[in-house]
């Protein structure tokens, strides 16, 4: 029953909200102050969830199963994977309440949206049944299209229609290939088909061979929605235009909690799931990683736009993760769950830093501002310490992911994880380089001059998130002791079924078969 | 003979009671009972729907040239309390128009006995039957506004191309009688035992060919934008649910009841249709402004998905198929009643353009379309979703796995044109309003179905087993 709380619980409190009637100042008070205690609420509940989870058991955990419809199962569960996920949301989303305090259209619209989102985002990390993932994980796209639709910059329609649809049509092929799941294994049932061994042997299509088959092909079909969830390149380019349109509480929920579902979605399916799938994609996989965080780091150095550079800095962030879960060892999937974390960390940080003075200016060129320390001391402070997280300074949670998913890599790749340790170089380039010209020298624009430091309020926002990246940065175990037994429960079939896979003997498999 | 009456009771009781109906309201009162006629015909209907529903068995009359088994009961079911919606659906906009004919009500439950005696077919003649008394009962709805240059020009061409396509269809039928020697479904499965003639291969052909005229699917499609903007909406609403409902299953159990054997030669031509309709249906629905010819584009697209069912030949694609018209028939009133009360300034509009920044004036009702629309897009958790999966896993099992990857492409091109009016509804400038009038019928039909859209995530209201036993009594 926990589970299910702590998911409908902001739904419950979303239903609440829409019962309230008027729209004055006091009834966007009492939905701000409903929507906030709603998501309070659901964190202290799933402080449960953390209190009753046994990290020494790589099982799934407080396991709730019911008879749904089409034979499908309401079965949910939380494993060392996602129970930091799930952890990662709750925490969140007070913080994200609270920096959408000033907003002043429809507010009790916004605070539904959010709300709703919330269920559907620890949905996604709690389902154990591949339809009810996809409820989740699609129902998600429903209230994050409204937030950028109505409450967006100037472009928002653009931006909201091309994350719709964009989005849409990567997850499509994944339900394609949740359909054929379900007709080889016979169940929907994630636990089982963790175990189900999925045809890898190859197969011909339009004359052309493919390696791994079946496993292939479906890894294929999960990819693509992974890939653009991520998102990965070159199929990131609703990310910039999405998080450019967002509000600021839009951005936060959209780069630290959405862009990781794609990450998980590669931790609970591609990999374990079609382990031969996986390795055949492998080498694409790593370089198209690789691509992504150089190619993503420069295209953020020449960026105008504050948010679009962070939006690109994430782009770059989320190639470590696929990078490390591609790698499949040890090292390189416990570094992408920490990366994932401490990013959520980071990246709602930057977005709240960039809404802090967006909300003052109402500009988020980079050329509108400079020498705000003069006037800002705590928020240039703070943007300090999330600036060198970002860049992964250790100390900083951000270091601990960018290590040990390079570590992993390098197992696997040499060339990849040399090419993606430029971009730890490079991240240092634009995120020092922004923070140069945003915050130091002297403050000489005539229209800065009144600019007011951070309120009590933005004061306690970034509080639990500078907490979060220090104590991750300095004592890295409180996670990986967590994620390690499932993440090495997961890895050992994985490699097994890898090492028993080799092109050769596929090549040669596939040649017989057609000379037959 | 007595056995085979009781077979008909339905039918045969709403027969008699619309023709009581005309001649009584013919000689007393005329027009003036109409508002009585049109709650008692939705009444009746809705009663009929709920004795057919408690119904079981199988039960064959008249040589078998009519059928009343689990899948006709389910068709009538969804057919009547259709009807019987659009009939209270009607009321208001009848008497704003100032239409309020009586023989309105006794034209729609015409339509739908003949609707009923199509699902239940057992023979050409009868399907045939069936078909034309819908048909005709329609055309006359259609242009019902005679003053209404629109309402007739649409009527006229529903006429005429219906006309076409039952020239098609009787056409496929005498082909099909001159090579198996009946028109028996019974008998034409026996004659295609092993294998179907080129003959009957030709008229298998002009059957479907004509069937699908009546379902709208494209390349048959061409009446449907015009029909749908010119009819009274009611009638569009009619239209687009009932008669679709009465159609695809009238299809299905012809090619599934008389040429079940050569399932393998009909597949590829629903595949065909249902490929076309998914792609025209979506792709001409960007362009439309009007919100009943958009309404006419998603029908065809929606037929595409429910042929994609049929077009697996198997039992779980029947089902598939059922479930989809059930969900696609509930989304529709929905729609369609938010559609009826589109006004401004008393004047009914349809361009989408005027539904602009609605959500801000009507808040609730802006929220019900929303789901309707996202629903009608497939998008979870809203109950379309699961419309989409079924005929997906109906598609793969049929080893139709192109027409699946065919289909989930098209669902995220009709997402666009759904998208378009939450667009105007709640990212739209602000402009002048719509007038916020909406009859308690309407509103209720409206929140009814979207609060279902949103509720049957649950358990589809445990339609689910019913439409399995439909399909397992249609499909041997």
């Amino acid at each position: 029953m926990l589970l299910s709380l702590v998911t409908f619980l902001p739904a419950i409190g979303a239903v609440a909200l829409l019962l309230l009637r008027g729209d004055d100042a006091a009834a966007q008070r009492n939905a701000k102050w409903i929507a906030f205690a709603t998501t309070v609420i659901t964190f202290v509940a799933s402080l449960f969830i953390l209190a009753r989870f046994d990290s020494t058991n790589p099982g799934f955990q407080l396991v709730e199963e019911r008879e749904w419809l089409l034979g499908l199962n309401y079965k949910l569960g939380v494993d060392g994977i996602s129970v930091l996920f799930v952890m990662l949301t709750t925490f969140l989303m007070p913080l994200t309440i609270a920096s959408a305090w000033n907003v002043t259209t429809r507010t009790k619209e916004y605070m539904v949206a959010f709300l709703l989102l919330e269920t559907l985002m620890i949905g996604v990390f709690v389902a154990l049944d591949l339809i009810l993932f996809y409820l989740f994980f699609e129902g998600g796209l429903i209230p994050m299209f409204l937030i950028i639709g109505i409450w967006g910059g100037a472009n928002r329609i653009y931006a909201a229609f091309k994350f719709f649809l964009y989005t849409f049509l990567g997850s499509v092929f994944m339900l394609v290939a949740m359909v054929v799941m379900f007709q080889q294994a016979g169940t929907t049932d994630i636990p089982t088909l963790i175990g189900y061994d999925f045809a890898s042997t190859p197969i011909q299509i339009l004359n052309i061979t493919v390696l791994g088959g079946l496993q292939t092909l479906l890894f294929l079909g999960f990819f693509l929605s992974f890939a653009v969830k991520m998102p990965m390149w070159p199929v990131h380019t609703w990310l910039p235009d999405a998080h450019v349109q967002a509000p600021t509480a839009g951005s936060v929920v959209l780069a630290a909690i959405l862009l990781k579902m794609g990450g998980y979605g590669f931790l609970r399916f591609s990999l374990p799931m079609f382990p031969v799938g996986a390795e055949v994609m492998q080498p694409v996989v790593l370089w198209m990683s690789a691509i992504a965080i150089v190619y993503a780091s420069l295209v953020a150095l020449v960026q105008t736009d504050m948010k679009k550079l962070v939006a690109y800095s994430s782009v770059a962030h989320m190639g470590f993760v696929t990078m490390g879960i591609l790698a499949a060892n040890q090292q390189g999937v416990d570094g992408a769950i920490f990366q994932m974390l401490s990013h959520g960390f980071i990246s709602a940080a930057l977005f709240l830093i960039v809404g802090v003075i967006y909300d003052r200016m109402h500009t988020r060129e980079i050329s509108a501002y400079g020498g705000l320390i003069n006037r800002m001391p705590a928020y240039a402070a703070v943007f300090l310490l999330f600036t060198m997280g970002n860049v992964g300074l250790p100390g900083t949670s951000g270091f601990v992911g960018e290590f040990l998913t390079l570590a992993g890599t390098f197992q696997v790749n040499t060339w990849v994880a040399a090419v993606a340790c430029t971009g730890v170089i490079l991240s240092a380039g634009y995120a020092l380089w922004l923070y140069r010209r945003v915050t130091l020298g002297e403050l000489v624009k005539d229209s800065l001059r009144g600019i007011t430091d951070m309120t009590g309020r933005e004061k306690v926002i970034f509080a639990p998130l500078v907490a979060m990246t220090i104590l991750l940065g300095v004592y890295p175990a409180l996670v990986t002791d967590i994620v390690g037994p499932s993440v090495e429960a997961m890895l050992g079939p994985v490699q097994e079924a890898q090492a028993g896979f080799g092109p050769e003997t596929q090549v040669a498999q596939a040649e017989e078969g057609a000379g037959e | 003979m007595n056995g085979d009456i009781d077979v008909i009771r339905p039918e045969v009781y709403l027969a008699l009671y619309s023709l009581l109906a005309l001649l009584g309201a013919a000689f007393t009162v005329k027009d003036r009972a109409t508002p009585i006629l049109i709650w008692l015909t939705a009444a009746v209907l809705a009663l009929m729907a709920w004795w057919i529903g408690t119904k079981d068995g199988l039960d064959i009359a008249f040589s078998g040239s009519f059928v009343d088994d689990g899948f006709a009961r389910f068709a009538k079911v969804t057919i009547l309390l259709s009807a019987a919606v659009v009939l209270l659906l009607s009321s208001d906009y009848l008497h704003r128009a100032n239409i309020l004919r009586f023989e309105y009500p006794i034209l729609v439950s015409l339509s739908a006995l003949g609707m009923m005696v199509m699902v239940s077919a057992g023979d050409l003649m009868v399907l045939y039957m069936g078909l034309e008394l819908q048909a005709l009962a329609a055309y006359v709805l259609t242009s019902i506004r005679r003053d209404s240059v629109r309402s007739t020009e649409a009527g006229l061409k529903f006429f005429v191309l219906g006309a076409l396509s039952s020239g098609l269809l009787l056409y496929g039928a005498s082909l099909t009688y001159g090579y198996a020697g009946t028109t028996a479904f019974a008998g034409i499965i026996a004659a295609t035992a092993d294998g179907a003639s080129l003959g009957l291969l030709f008229g298998l052909v002009f059957i479907v060919a004509g069937i699908a005229f009546k379902i709208s699917a494209a390349p048959f499609h061409m009446w449907t934008p015009d029909v749908y903007e010119g009819a009274p909406t009611p009638i569009t609403a009619f239209l687009a649910t009932a008669s679709k409902v009465a159609a695809i299953a009238l299809l299905a159990r012809i090619v599934f009841g008389a040429f079940g054997m050569v399932a393998g030669d009909w597949q590829q031509i629903v595949a065909f249709l249902s490929v076309i309709s998914m792609y025209l249906g979506s792709i001409a629905a960007i362009g439309q402004r009007d919100i009943k010819r958009l309404m006419a584009y998603s029908s065809i697209s929606h037929m595409g998905f429910a042929l994609m069912g049929l077009a697996s030949a198997t039992e779980f694609g029947v089902q598939a198929m059922l479930i989809y018209m059930a969900i696609y028939v509930v989304m529709n009133l929905g729609t369609f009643a938010f559609i009826l009360s589109m006004e401004r300034n008393g004047q009914p509009v349809t361009d989408i353009r005027m539904l602009n920044m609605f959500s801000r004036t009507e808040p609730l009702k802006a929220l019900a379309l929303l789901v309707l629309l996202f629903s009608l897009a497939g998008v979870p958790p809203m109950i379309g979703f699961f419309g989409k999966l079924y005929v997906l896993r109906a598609a793969y099992e049929g080893d139709l796995v192109w027409l699946a990857l065919a289909g989930m492409i098209a669902s995220v091109i009709s997402a666009f044109f759904y998208l378009r009016i939450v667009y105007f509804m709640y990212f739209g400038e602000e402009r002048e309003a719509l007038d916020g009038r909406m009859p308690g019928v309407h509103w209720v039909v409206l929140m009814g179905s979207a609060a279902m859209m949103v509720l049957g995530v649950i358990n589809l209201f445990g339609i689910e087993g019913v439409a399995a036993a439909a399909a397992a009594t249609l499909v041997q």
